[in-house]
């Protein structure tokens, strides 16, 4: 590649990667977020059930 | 209005009077101005014109109206007596402007004796530059007790404020040091004006959301 | 959010199927630059980003400006994610800027590039604001400060671009230009499609995070009312 391709090259691809790490921040989020609701289900089931028996 | 300018006025008196009590404020300031002129000279390499001296003479003032903000709300925090304060006027914005009135006055004082060893140590000193210095100066302290009040709800203020109060600062820089060495000084002083103006009226009337619970 | 707002889903792919336009016009549609040859193309993507960037933290103020005057709940969130969206774009202008002064000039920065130190500028005062707003206890008071802080920002754009091109005259001088866009009819349009796309995207990415941080802030308020 001439050297005026790599740059263009490079732009575009900072361009790319920073879009890919956001949507990977994201996704890390979302699956916290994911295990946190999952954990509340639980919770609140435990709690729905010590209510129906006590 | 008359209230207003008297409720300013006596914020502004109260500062001046604790300061003249204390006289821990602007001692420092008067040295640290001093000091970093002298430092300057050191810093600035044989060759260098008299450009470059001006150019520090900002940085100096900057720094040295940096370490007077940092103790501008000292007073009120240091004492709990900003919700008073907050609670004692009816409009919130004269603690805004007594606290800059007071900050203006104290770098000015600061400033009667920065500039004419600048003048001594450096290079000469001309009307407009001098009302670059004036100009300038109204903004710092306009947009410095805002900032400065920001910093004290948070914590690590005193490293704060610098982060937040030097982006600000860089427009006035350059009007200053403008009005010192452009041959058409005009213009930053005319810039000068502006930048006052425009951040004088947000700080007036963002105060008080800043100091609200 | 309203039926009448289209699905993030629908403008994600409409980003997507521009930014494929968007490719399409700019190497194969619009003509190589005669003075700077390829290295021009970076254009295509700085200049959208940096617009967007401007765009982001505009909406960032204006949703401060929302929250102070009524004090709806909302609106923090968003003024927040507003700037956050900007500094990202604000780094990658500064990135991408840079890059290209590679490409045209040699020199990895310039002060002479008013756009350039601008974004400095910029990027400094908006990397306060996130000290700033975690140097604060959540709640009323760090939204309002942080809010005041925005709408500062939004006027030291103008003013800041003022001072920079008072500086230049004194600063350095100045040694390199590049001319201004004497676009054709092919680059102008694929400039508004990347433009478009970049946009397009940019919203996507905002309502993402928005979307994000407001469960993150329910699911906490749902943990503390389950602890009780």
């Amino acid at each position: 590649m001439t050297s005026g391709e790599k740059y263009v090259a490079a732009a575009y691809g900072v361009f790319l990667v920073f879009v890919l790490v956001w949507a990977a921040i994201i996704a890390t989020k979302l699956a916290r977020l994911e295990r946190e609701t999952a954990e509340l289900v639980r919770l609140t089931e435990r709690r729905v059930a010590d209510d129906v028996d006590g | 209005m008359t209230d207003y300018l008297a409720d300013v006025a006596a914020l502004a008196r109260k500062d001046l009077r604790l300061e003249l009590r204390a006289r821990d404020t602007l001692p420092a300031m008067v040295l640290f101005v001093v000091a970093t002129l002298v430092v300057f000279h050191f810093a600035l390499p044989g060759g260098a014109g008299d450009d470059a001296a001006y150019g520090l003479l900002w940085v100096a003032l900057v720094f040295t109206s940096l370490l007077g903000l940092g103790r501008a709300w000292a007073p009120e925090t240091e004492a709990g007596a900003l919700d008073g304060l907050v609670l004692a006027v009816s409009d919130r914005s004269t603690i805004w402007l007594g606290k800059t009135l007071a900050a203006l006055a104290f770098l000015g004082a600061a400033e009667l004796v920065a500039l004419p060893a600048f003048a001594l140590f450096f290079a000469p000193l001309d009307g407009p530059a001098l009302a670059g210095v004036a100009l300038a100066s109204i903004g710092l302290c306009a947009v410095g007790s805002l900032v400065s009040a920001m910093a004290a709800a948070a914590r690590g203020r005193e490293v704060l404020l610098p982060l937040l109060f030097l982006p600000l600062a860089i427009p006035l820089v350059v009007g200053g040091v403008g009005s010192s060495i452009s041959p058409d000084p005009g213009t930053y002083l005319a810039f000068l004006g502006l930048y006052d103006a425009v951040f004088a009226i947000l700080s007036w009337a963002a105060f008080e959301y800043v100091v609200t619970e | 959010m309203s039926i009448t707002k289209p699905s993030l889903a629908t403008l994600a792919g409409l980003a997507v199927l521009l930014a494929g336009v968007s490719v399409v016009m700019i190497f194969f549609v619009a003509p190589e630059d005669a003075d700077q040859g390829l290295s021009q193309k970076i254009f295509y993507v700085h200049v959208p980003i940096a617009l967007t960037a401007y765009a982001a933290f505009g909406l960032g103020a204006w949703k401060a400006l929302r929250l102070l005057l009524t004090r709806g709940e909302r609106y923090d969130l968003e003024s927040y994610t507003g700037i956050h969206q900007g500094t990202i774009f604000g780094a990658l202008t500064l990135i991408t800027g840079s890059i290209w002064a590679k490409a045209s000039w040699g020199v990895w920065w310039t002060w002479s590039s008013n756009q350039l130190v601008l974004f400095l500028v910029l990027f400094l005062f908006y990397c306060a604001y996130f000290m700033l707003r975690f140097s604060i206890e959540p709640g009323p008071r760090r939204e309002r400060i942080s809010a005041v802080y925005a709408l500062f920002g939004v006027a030291l754009i103008p003013v800041s671009f003022l001072a920079i091109r008072l500086a230049s005259d004194f600063i350095h001088p100045t040694v390199f230009t590049r001319e201004g866009p004497q676009m054709t009819g092919e680059m102008f349009a694929a400039f508004c499609c990347s433009w478009a796309a970049i946009t397009l995207l940019a919203y996507v990415m905002y309502r993402t995070e928005l979307a994000g941080k407001r469960t993150d802030l329910n699911l906490r308020a749902l943990r503390e009312a389950l602890a009780r």
